[in-house]
């Protein structure tokens, strides 16, 4: 069903645009924009519409899909006004320390005032993709009702939805093919939210329910897999048993992406055959995650459909190491893998050695405030993937300590890093075998990866690494920091030395106005800055906003704290000027 | 006299040590007491709510770091404290708390630490929970009763007496141990697997060596 776009009035006729030789364009308005209509890229659309005007023009009207990093730095109104056919909107919220209850609730990101803009001026909006958004009920019974097009939502760590809101995604949208709800602060309010779905509605392609804790209709949960026969994406959540599972793997053996439920239960010999062979059906699967609790004597039956994976996501099934060496053996296309620490060094190796086309690799604690010697990974784990894996770029590690050495040895190995992100648990910790700061295991990243993008830093850690990255990390865009640096000069030396730095963000360092100061030309290059527990004062946060005033300065003010400290602040470029909707603690300057 | 100080010294700094203190062992302490001013006051140590300062010596090796790392955080910056311990830090270590609940929830749920047992002779491997013991007794029993033997009584000198079985673990350095040497919290925390061995290989490992 072609949707009508709208068009601007044509003031000339073809023909006079083509005579038209004042601006750069020769060709009619409708074949520059069908050919920039073609560009996917959100650096080269940009790029496209800094040309020339007509060029401009060209790209705001074909443009389909739009990004908006952070929901603040511009404003329903404007965007609208700027692209006026847009389908598919992803937004980005809250700053992400969020996440580890850095930001009060209420804090805002609320999505609703952007829907009643949409529904308004993209009513034929078919995509929806946010990332720590706030989200009602209302809200999203609102989305059902206005947009008769809609097709897909993913929701992100979101908060403030219950099923009654899924329910209300299920009844009203008709031509839904993705229903994505990935780790979010949902109310389960355990109701058939998936009888919902008419039994006319065949049109779901992805399905994740993952999250939430309590027993779903399976009755609706099988007829509905049944029926939609491009189903390609599904994930279950804990409480769908193993014998469940292998009745949803029969309806829907072309699924690519799937989500187990529990892998724990009682299953007669007759069971884990039929088990087995529900899995070595599923030919077309390439990413497995899920499993929350495991039998390990049931694990086998995974094994027939391992050889295509692609992407393993363990990171919520505490597996040893013996369990995961075993399943490893028939992983040998690998390129991205979760694990729990609970694999230990052993479990790492066995990745080293079955995994050599792994590209990025996550382990989580599993045991993150336990104290004195607790299990878990450690730096000879580290360089055994990189042994084995030299293709890795993506690394997410957490550890109770590291050596300088081993880090120098795991980039050496594998240069080409984009995403390195070290987390030693304990705040501070030093060197574990010469006792000295981890300076020089950063050094050593920055140094030798020379396509860094991303860097998570940690351990006990001077301006030294700061100065290194400065100096070295030249494509760096996001950099986390915490419990690190000497003085003032650390922030500085990123500040100057990194000119592709997007997002930076500290909390319990010690810089201080200095620091925040230096970096006034660079923020309205940066999309934000969040800083919290460190030494930035009010009275450096009002400076800044005096000297940048397309900038929003805000500081989250708690009860009782002291009036001149500025505990946390967040930087953002914005053009919508200051937040119409801060709460009372939400100071902005 | 000089002895008996010293001595009285000795069981001062002995009973500092296992005081219960709300600081982590090797955390810097305001309070600094010399012993002399403990002499006096002689009966009054427990009047004495904050304990002394720790001795590096008293610290195990896994909190040297903690001392000697706040002392180098003292010496790059004299404003900043030594961090304070991972439970009492908001947001830290940086885990969404999804996951931290989804693993807690697994981690009680399941609530064992299950190892594996393997005994010399024996066609397969048996998996137990050592959660589920008080302590050596009842695992000893437990494991007489699962593989149908008698493992003997347990001497620090000499091992399992009167037996042909001696169980062994291996702990997280890799190393086999002889069961029932450390203390059992200690054990249930470093034990990786048990193993059961038997004949000659058992009476070796119980000699002083």
């Amino acid at each position: 069903m072609e949707c009508c776009n709208k068009r601007r009035m044509m003031k000339e006729s073809p023909e006079s645009n083509f005579m038209n030789r004042r601006g750069s364009s020769c060709f009619p308005d409708e074949v520059l924009e069908r050919v920039i209509g073609m560009l996917k890229s959100r650096k080269d659309r940009s790029s496209v519409s800094l040309v020339c005007k007509e060029w401009y023009n060209a790209e705001r009207w074909s443009r389909r899909n739009v990004f908006i990093g952070n929901c603040y730095s511009v404003s329903p109104e404007i965007l609208t006004r700027r692209f006026p056919n847009i389908r598919s909107v992803t937004l980005k919220g809250k700053p992400r320390f969020s996440d580890f209850n850095l930001v009060p609730a209420n804090w805002g990101a609320d999505i609703h005032f952007w829907l009643v803009v949409f529904a308004e001026k993209y009513p034929f909006l078919e995509e929806l993709r946010l990332k720590r958004m706030t989200v009602t009920d209302e809200s999203l019974k609102f989305l059902a009702r206005s947009f008769p097009n809609f097709k897909a939502i993913s929701l992100q760590n979101c908060d403030g939805f219950s099923t009654d809101g899924l329910a209300a995604i299920a009844a009203d949208c008709k031509n839904l093919t993705e229903l994505d709800i990935q780790e979010n602060v949902i109310d389960d309010k355990n109701d058939n939210w998936l009888t919902c779905f008419p039994e006319s509605f065949t049109s779901l392609e992805v399905l994740n329910f993952s999250i939430l804790h309590n027993d779903v209709n399976f009755d609706a949960l099988e007829k509905l897999v049944t029926r939609c026969k491009s189903l390609k994406t599904l994930k279950l959540n804990k409480s769908i048993t193993l014998e469940q599972l292998q009745r949803l793997l029969f309806r829907a053996p072309q699924l690519c992406e799937l989500g187990t439920g529990s892998f724990s239960q009682e299953l007669t010999t007759q069971q884990y055959t039929e088990l087995e062979g529900a899995f070595s059906n599923c030919k077309n699967l390439n990413t497995l995650s899920g499993l929350w609790v495991v039998t390990p004597q049931y694990l086998p039956v995974l094994y027939p459909a391992c050889a295509n994976l692609t992407f393993l996501n363990f990171s919520y099934a505490p597996l040893d190491s013996d369990d995961i060496a075993k399943l490893l053996v028939h992983c040998a296309n690998i390129r991205r893998l979760w694990v729990v620490d609970t694999i230990e060094d052993k479990g790492l190796e066995a990745v080293g050695t079955h995994c050599p086309l792994l590209e990025e690799l996550r382990v989580f604690p599993a045991d993150p405030f336990a104290e004195g010697d607790a299990r878990g990974v450690t730096d000879s784990g580290f360089i055994a993937v990189s042994q084995g894996c030299r293709n890795l770029h993506y690394v997410l590690y957490f550890c109770r300590h590291m050596t300088n050495a081993a880090v120098a040895t795991v980039v050496q190995n594998c240069p080409d890093f984009t995403h390195f992100r070290l987390c030693i648990m304990n705040p501070g910790q030093p060197d574990y075998r010469t006792s000295e700061p981890m300076d020089e295991a950063f050094g050593a990243v920055v140094k030798t990866c020379s396509k860094l993008q991303r860097l998570a830093i940690s351990g006990l850690l001077t301006d030294l690494t700061f100065e290194y990255i400065g100096k070295y990390a030249k494509n760096l865009e996001t950099l986390s920091v915490a419990f690190a640096g000497s003085s003032d000069w650390g922030m500085q030396c990123v500040l100057e030395g990194c000119p592709k730095l997007r997002k930076l963000e500290i909390r319990d360092c010690p810089f201080g106005n200095a620091a925040l100061l230096s970096g006034l030309e660079k923020y309205e290059s940066m999309r934000s800055l969040w800083m919290s527990d460190c030494k930035v004062t009010m009275n450096g946060c009002r400076l800044l906003a005096k000297e940048m005033p397309r900038l929003n300065v805000e500081v989250i003010k708690e009860d009782g704290s002291d009036d001149s400290q500025a505990e946390r602040v967040y930087v953002y470029r914005s053009v919508a000027g200051p937040r119409r909707d801060a709460p009372p603690f939400v100071l902005t300057l | 006299m000089a002895t008996s100080a010293s001595a009285y010294e000795n069981d001062i700094k002995n009973l500092k040590a296992t005081e219960l203190t709300l600081g982590l062992p090797g955390t810097h302490l305001q309070e600094n007491i010399p012993i002399i001013d403990q002499e006096k006051s002689s009966a009054s140590s427990s009047s004495n709510k904050r304990p002394l300062q720790l001795p590096h010596e008293e610290t195990s090796p896994a909190q040297d770091c903690g001392s000697k790392c706040s002392n180098i955080a003292k010496n790059t910056d004299d404003d900043a404290a030594p961090p304070p311990s991972k439970a009492k830090i908001v947001g830290w270590p940086p885990i969404r708390s999804y996951r931290k609940n989804s693993l807690q929830e697994q981690s009680e749920a399941a609530g064992g630490i299950y190892v594996k047992v393997s005994m010399d002779g024996a066609p397969y491997l048996r998996k137990i929970d050592l959660k589920i013991y008080g302590g050596y007794p009842q695992l000893l029993k437990s494991l007489e009763n699962m593989f149908k033997l008698t493992i003997g009584e347990y001497s620090e000198k000499e091992g399992y007496k009167g037996s042909d079985y001696a169980p062994t673990y291996e702990d997280k350095d890799g190393d086999w141990m002889l069961v029932g040497d450390v203390p059992w919290d200690m054990f249930v925390t470093s034990c990786k697997r048990l193993r059961i061995m038997k004949g000659s290989e058992a009476r070796g490992l119980g000699c002083a060596v």
